[in-house]
């Protein structure tokens, strides 16, 4: 059964590793969903958040793959249920459809977006949150024929769990080098 | 302070750092300055000049096949950088450690499509372990150090250095560096806690125990130890193509060959075993068949130093991550001393009717043209079977790897995951460097002997003392063959019009023979062997003569076709 995954992944900040994340997923025939790249919490450290529909054995699969590449730390899937996840979307509305239809602003507040630029054009409205209810929120607006432009960033996640994968695999690394370091000295 | 040093001359320090000797390479522009560098490590750094740079990456492969060590090029930009990319592939899927080095247009034309200007560090990415362009001279010792570090460590593989031509005429302070640790990549993982023991109880339960011997066991250095385990607990063993030397052929537990051309025993006893051992090999569906069909009945144990090759191919029940090295001789304290001699018995059943029906009509004919297989056993036997046998693409190669003999460990040499015509040649010469000490018997067809013929001149100027010896059946025979079991004998551009081998090598002036005789056979391979330095012998075989057994594609392993 295909199922909506996202999968984090954090690696050195080398370039060219964008590419070669992408390429695991075009290899195996599995289309991304949504892609967002940048710096992590950790200096030097890039972390990719990826969607994509794919069932549980691929996603697996595409995991240990992209875990293969040398600069890649880690990379974990996760379903909705295991992540907190958010996205940010901008809707670029007509000035005079918005004003002729007063339930448009309701919308607006109803969905506790913003108006974030006006003039007698067009106005921007800005909305973050879950998937679904930036596109309910598109798809409520253009009832009204005034949406002129949508665009929705990629997803943003964080796992709820209670350990830190990252930075507990760092200290593993750390202690184990120094411990090989060790062994070979009493060798 | 130290006296600075060009990028260039920091890169021979660098390469002499990490103990190279020996260099598969050949100039051009934007790699000058290196060159230039080189003519003044002569003394050290040995460069062999091939003939195309496709033959550097062959050679640096054989070389580091035989050797253990890596495998170095060093080519020029563009078309000398696409040159190598066969030879990377071929590198990476069959996790041979080469260090590429290639020259590269200077930092400030970048992107400018600059002549002979090719991304080669986006065209390798999905070819290599790791690629990586050097943009200034201080990078260089850095660089050298990871690839060195990349390369062999791990499960070894290909590394691209993409040496710009400024980072090798800039000024530098050299000191030399040591790479023994990439926190992104654990060169030597452990089992998961309990894995060991858990193979073990498997083991120690089994009543129809196989294992499955790859490359990984010679990567790892880890015969002996995959000798004490399959002793210790009598566990029948058969070997993949690039694992056939691991174990002595003679080595009683030795069932033989797996995979499509392999032996009928072995491929059979893999649909009736109870406990599947893979070590060090990743279910490549030539070994597999139709893997919906493969070992259905076995429990698999599967030891493998990366982790996304378990489950990959085939559903693991035990994966046992490390180097087998460590995983084999600590598996070896967990397991019983077992017998299980009805079982290995029941092998000798297969053996029995592949030898009547396949192996002794194939090496003991009594009349009509030579067979491959007769030329392969006669050449290994003269070589009291301890040559390394190094092969191209097609009939040959799989009739080379089913009738030489292996004695000796890191003895076979051929393109497996890629199946590279082209390949026997160079890497062959490659082969004669990193093991001055042995014999190099390379086995090529008529195709692939031509797909690199220009590395004659490498083999004459060299005097590389490769035994080669070309199977000639006047045909593109591996494809022929498919064409005449599943497209209606329709011969599609497989026949193929001959030159006079023996005028090429007198034109290279290489000592060489031509043999069509079955009487002259022996005394042919005497005088190879009797030859000081290279030489060819041109054995004249039966033009359609098919390998078999067989496991057509997409077929089931324990239904080999004996005959077609
Ligand atoms: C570079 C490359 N091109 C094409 C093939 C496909 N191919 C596999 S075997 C073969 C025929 C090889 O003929 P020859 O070298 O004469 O060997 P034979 O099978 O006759 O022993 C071909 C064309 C290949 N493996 N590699
Ligand atoms: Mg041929």
């Amino acid at each position: 059964m295909k199922t909506l995954y996202t999968l984090i992944v954090h690696s050195e900040n080398i370039a060219g590793l964008l590419n070669q994340v992408t390429a695991v997923f075009t290899r195996r025939q599995i289309n991304i969903e949504s892609l967002n790249v940048s710096a992590s919490s950790i200096k030097g450290i890039h972390k990719y958040t990826i969607t994509a529909w794919c069932t549980e054995d691929e996603i697996k699969k595409v995991v240990k793959q992209i875990e293969r590449k040398v600069d890649v730390l880690q990379a974990n899937y996760f379903t909705d249920a295991e992540i907190y996840q958010h996205e940010i979307a901008l809707y670029k509305l007509a000035t005079p459809g918005f004003q002729a239809n007063p339930v448009a602003s309701k919308i607006i507040r109803r969905h506790a977006a913003r108006v974030v630029e006006v003039n007698p054009t067009f106005c921007i409205v800005e909305k973050n949150g879950m998937s679904e209810e930036i596109t309910s929120l598109y798809e409520e607006l253009q009832q009204f024929g005034i949406v002129l432009q949508f665009v929705r960033s990629g997803r943003v996640a964080i796992s709820t769990s209670c350990f830190e994968r990252l930075n507990e695999y760092l200290a593993f690394r750390e202690e184990k080098y120094n411990k090989e370091k060790k062994d070979e000295k009493y060798d | 302070m130290n006296q600075q040093i060009t990028g260039a001359e920091a890169l021979m320090r660098s390469l002499e750092h990490q103990g190279v000797t020996t260099l598969f390479g050949y100039p051009g522009g934007s790699i000058m300055p290196t060159f230039d560098a080189l003519y003044h490590h002569k003394d050290t750094l040995n460069h062999i000049l091939v003939r195309h740079e496709q033959g550097a990456t062959h050679a640096a492969q054989g070389f580091a096949r035989v050797s253990g060590e890596v495998g170095v090029c060093l080519v020029t930009s563009g078309p000398g950088a696409t040159n190598t990319l066969t030879g990377i592939a071929d590198a990476m899927i069959d996790s041979t450690p080469i260090v590429v080095i290639s020259g590269q247009t200077p930092t400030s034309m970048l992107g400018t499509d600059a002549f002979q200007e090719v991304d080669l560090v986006s065209v390798t990415q999905p070819i290599t372990k790791w690629s990586y362009q050097i943009r200034s001279a201080k990078d260089v010792a850095l660089a050298v150090a990871r690839a060195f570090f990349l390369a062999k460590n791990g499960r070894p593989g290909p590394v691209v250095l993409d040496f710009t031509k400024n980072a090798q005429t800039e000024m530098v302070d050299y000191e030399p560096m040591t790479v023994d640790f990439v926190r992104s990549y654990d060169t030597n993982p452990d089992p998961k806690e309990g894995a060991l023991e858990a193979a073990a109880a498997l083991i120690n339960q089994a009543e129809r125990p196989l294992v499955l011997v790859g490359q990984g066991v010679e990567l790892g250095d880890a015969q002996t130890e995959l000798k004490s385990l399959v002793e210790k607990a009598d566990l029948p063993c058969g070997c993949t193509l690039l694992g056939l030397s691991a174990l002595p052929t003679e080595h009683p537990l030795n069932m033989g060959m797996l995979g499509m051309h392999g032996n009928l025993a072995p491929n059979v006893k893999t649909n009736e075993c109870d406990v599947l051992i893979a070590v060090g090999m990743r279910f490549d569906d030539r070994v597999t068949g139709n893997t919906a069909t493969y070992a259905k009945q076995a429990k698999v144990i599967h030891l493998d130093i990366d982790p996304s090759e378990f489950n990959k191919n085939i559903a693991v029940d035990v994966p046992v991550l490390g180097n087998c090295k460590r995983t084999l001789k600590a598996l070896t304290e967990l397991v019983n001393e077992a017998k299980h001699t009805t079982w290995i018995e029941s092998f000798a059943e297969y053996d029995k009717v592949e030898q009547a029906r396949v192996i002794e009509p194939e090496i003991h004919p009594t009349s009509g043209p030579l067979n491959m297989g007769e030329v392969v056993r006669a050449v290994s036997e003269a070589t009291n079977n301890e040559a390394i046998l190094v092969t191209d693409v097609g009939q040959n190669q799989m009739m080379a790897a089913r009738y030489f003999n292996y004695s000796k460990n890191r003895s076979i040499v051929t393109s497996g995951g890629l199946g590279t015509m082209g390949f026997g040649m160079p890497a062959a010469i490659g082969a004669t460097f990193g093991r001055p000490d042995r014999t190099v018997c390379v086995f090529m067809g008529d195709g692939g002997f031509q797909m690199n013929i220009q590395e004659l001149g490498t083999i004459m100027e060299q005097q590389a003392p490769v035994k080669m010896i070309l199977m000639n059946n006047n045909y593109l025979g591996n494809v022929r063959q498919w064409q005449a079991m599943f497209f209606g004998r329709r011969y599609s551009f497989t026949p193929m019009m001959n030159p006079d081998y023996m005028q090429i090598a007198s034109a290279y002036n290489i000592p060489a023979r031509r043999v069509a005789e079955r009487e002259e056979l022996q005394d042919a391979i005497r005088e190879m062997l009797a030859t000081d330095g290279p030489f060819i012998l041109e054995a004249c075989v039966i033009e359609e003569g098919n390998v078999m057994p067989m496991t057509p594609p997409g077929g089931t392993v324990d239904k080999m076709m004996l005959e077609c």
